[in-house]
């Protein structure tokens, strides 16, 4: 069955200048779990499928820190039903404010066509680390279609618009050429450096506003996230800052849950997914 | 098409261009474009991503009415070395085309992408935004196509034959990006490579090309 | 419209007012030739010989690399904010007749960094002898060619040898061994460039070339009356 599954996590700072995950709501494949200072996508399932319809909202409040990650990379399935799959992440960040987003990587299989979307509000004076890591394909395989957009704004103004299409043409050399694996991640609102640095397979751009993108290709997984962890070093580096930030704490505290959609309980349809 | 559109697409327009190879000559160095075939699959991937990005910006530029352009470009041109050379360009435009088609339009316009400008000049010239895609579209590949005969020596009549064969798909690049700004997207296609490419580029000791 | 018109860029806008009001912008001095004739050495020779009584800076235009900008930086002829390079796309003459846009932007560039300058040398990358400056980019021209390229040059002729405002015949000291008559030289550089102006010199064993320092100082004079 298809899902059109929608969750939420949202985290304000407390009096006690403490992180408070006030919203944890999953629903469907999208399943979201607090540990260790964290919020994690747990994925109920095998990962969108064909026709899934996945969006997941963040809001982090005003001078809170939230990071957001994943258990495991997720396979990006063609499903039974056609159309495609799509999975949409709405952030806002408030002024102040600090999220991390890092999931692992996806997984475009054969056959699959998905849409990835990623809506990032940033307020004046927030910061932002967004990973995204698309794996083209499984051993050996020629992965399905896969767009992922990505569009971001600083204080009311855009930052980024970055949309990778793994498609007919991804395999151009002026695209993606022979990598198998492509990633980014987007360094915002934080002391960065302003010198592009490129090195085989990794770009470090400062962009126009106030971010940098570090920007890798790879032919596995290991050694991208190798070159972007790379990059993030030296986007930091560069600009003087030796210990990067670490990522934020929260409590487990008052975390309210909506009726329905109980963390751990994702509704039945998980079962029978491959 | 109006002689004055043909005049802009013209690769005798003098406009700077010739000093930019849209990262061909990076792509030469890393070997990756070495001959007819590796030079159409680098275009077709170039004409997909930047080409349709400058086409949705000029046909955004021509059609008017939608300010801030230029941060929308800079939002779509991570590379710096790339925003650079779009900005250089640009501002070699506006100074052919203020020579070639006075208007208030165009000495009103500031500092610009390379695309916004062609827009606006397309819109001087009375031209349609459909019209500014194509020329745009057209201009990503013919560029980099003259500086793959320059580099590598290879036959001018074999690399017409690769941008002929390359025609329908300028058409559909076109296409799509004015079909994307009438809908009010502006498409934001990237190529990861050519993000690498142009900044090696300006790392590099010898390069004979811009950008 | 003109080429003093540099409001197409952000850095342009502050000097805007101040340079409208003066009355003339820099000499634009285009130094052209063919590989190895001695562009390099003539320029950082001016450089030498007039950076103390004018405010100048150059364009280099190469082939290949930056390597003229860098000869001119090791030698320290000029500081390094007043040298930039331009890259042609593998046609040096292209950027200097045929679409100058860049050279014009290195031009305003160092007239946005300096304010009111009264020299700017462009230095072409090396071509051949059909190589010419666009009157849109030089206000004046200086051809260089040596004499081992042999004697029947000039006769030849070429925009280059015929149009150029001073045409230098550069490394005399090689024409001995080279068998080049020089009076063959000056008698048929005469006949093509009507009357116009002819230098000899050895750039290598007489860097001093007053003549032609003679030269440029005229022509910035003539452009800025005193």
């Amino acid at each position: 069955m298809n899902f059109a599954s929608r969750a939420a996590v949202a985290a304000v700072r407390a009096p006690d200048g403490r992180t408070r995950v006030t919203r944890l709501r999953s629903d469907g494949p999208l399943a979201l779990r607090e540990s260790g200072g964290a919020v994690y996508l747990v994925g109920a399932g095998a990962g969108p499928l064909g026709g899934d319809d996945l969006e997941l909202t963040i809001d982090v409040g005003p001078d809170a820190c939230l990071a957001v990650r994943s258990a495991a990379a997720s396979l990006v399935l063609p499903g039974r039903r056609p159309g495609p799959s799509r999975l949409a992440v709405r952030a806002r960040v408030a002024a102040g404010a600090r999220l991390v987003f890092e999931p692992e990587p996806a997984i475009a299989a054969a056959g699959c066509d998905h849409r990835a979307l990623a809506e990032v509000t940033l307020e004046r004076g927030a910061t932002l680390t967004w990973r995204e890591e698309i794996v083209l394909g499984r051993h050996g395989e020629r992965p399905g279609r896969y767009v992922s957009r990505f569009d971001v704004t600083y204080d009311g103004l855009p930052l980024l618009h970055h949309e990778l299409r793994v498609d007919e043409n991804a395999t151009s050399a002026a695209v993606l050429g022979a990598a198998k694996a492509a990633g980014t991640v987007l360094l915002a609102g934080e002391d960065l450096t302003r010198e592009p640095y490129a090195a085989e397979g990794l770009g470090v751009l400062p962009l126009a506003g106030p971010a940098v993108l570090v920007t890798a290709l790879a032919e596995d997984t290991v050694r991208l996230r190798d070159r972007l962890t790379r990059g993030t070093a030296e986007a930091r580096l560069a600009a003087g800052i030796e210990d990067p930030p670490q990522s934020p704490p929260t409590t487990r505290a008052a975390v309210s849950r909506d009726a329905g959609a109980v963390a751990g309980t994702a509704p039945d349809g998980g079962a029978g997914r491959r | 098409m109006d002689a004055a559109l043909l005049l802009l697409a013209d690769s005798r327009l003098p406009a700077g261009g010739h000093a930019h190879s849209g990262g061909l000559e990076p792509a030469v160095t890393a070997g990756v474009v070495r001959d007819l075939p590796t030079l159409a699959d680098f275009l077709r991937g170039r004409l997909a991503t930047a080409g349709l990005v400058a086409a949705g910006l000029a046909a955004a530029a021509c059609a008017g009415g939608r300010p801030g352009l230029d941060a929308e470009a800079d939002a779509r041109t991570p590379s710096p070395a790339q925003r650079h050379a779009s900005l250089a360009q640009g501002r070699a435009l506006l100074r052919a085309a203020r020579a070639a088609w006075p208007h208030p339009a165009l000495e009103e316009l500031g500092p610009s992408h390379h695309p916004v400008v062609l827009g606006t000049v397309v819109r001087v010239a009375g031209g349609t935004p459909a019209q500014a895609a194509a020329i745009a579209a057209y201009g990503a590949v013919t560029g980099p196509a003259s500086a793959a005969v320059r580099l590598l020596g290879l036959d001018p009549l074999g690399v017409q034959r690769v941008l002929a064969d390359l025609a329908g798909r300028i058409d559909a690049t076109a296409a799509e990006a004015a079909e994307s700004v009438r809908a009010g997207v502006l498409p934001a296609a990237s190529a990861p490579a050519l993000d690498l490419f142009a900044e090696l580029h300006r790392q590099a000791d010898l390069r004979l090309f811009e950008s | 419209m003109g080429l003093d018109h540099s409001h197409d860029t952000v850095a342009a806008e502050p000097h805007r007012e101040l340079r409208e009001t003066k009355p003339h912008r820099a000499l634009r001095l285009g130094i052209g030739g063919p590989v190895g004739s001695g562009k390099t050495a003539l320029t950082a020779a001016l450089c030498r010989l007039l950076r103390d009584e004018l405010d100048l800076a150059v364009v280099t235009n190469d082939i290949y690399t930056t390597e003229d900008a860098d000869f001119l930086r090791r030698n320290a002829v000029l500081d390094d904010d007043r040298i930039e390079a331009v890259r042609t796309g593998c046609c040096p003459h292209t950027a200097i007749r045929d679409d100058i846009s860049a050279n014009l932007d290195a031009v305003e560039l160092l007239e946005e960094r300096h304010g009111p300058l009264d020299l700017v040398i462009v230095e072409s990358g090396g071509d051949n002898l059909t190589a010419t400056f666009s009157r849109g980019l030089a206000d004046r021209q200086i051809f260089v060619l040596d004499v081992s390229g042999g004697d029947k040059v000039p006769r030849k002729g070429g925009p280059g040898v015929t149009t150029a405002d001073l045409l230098v015949v550069n490394k005399i000291d090689l024409a001995p061994l080279v068998g080049a008559d020089l009076d063959v030289m000056a008698r048929d550089a005469e006949r093509v460039r009507g009357g116009l102006p002819i230098a000899f010199t050895s750039l290598r064993e007489s860097p001093d070339v007053p003549e032609v320092a003679d030269w440029v100082r005229s022509a910035v004079r003539e452009r800025t009356p005193a």
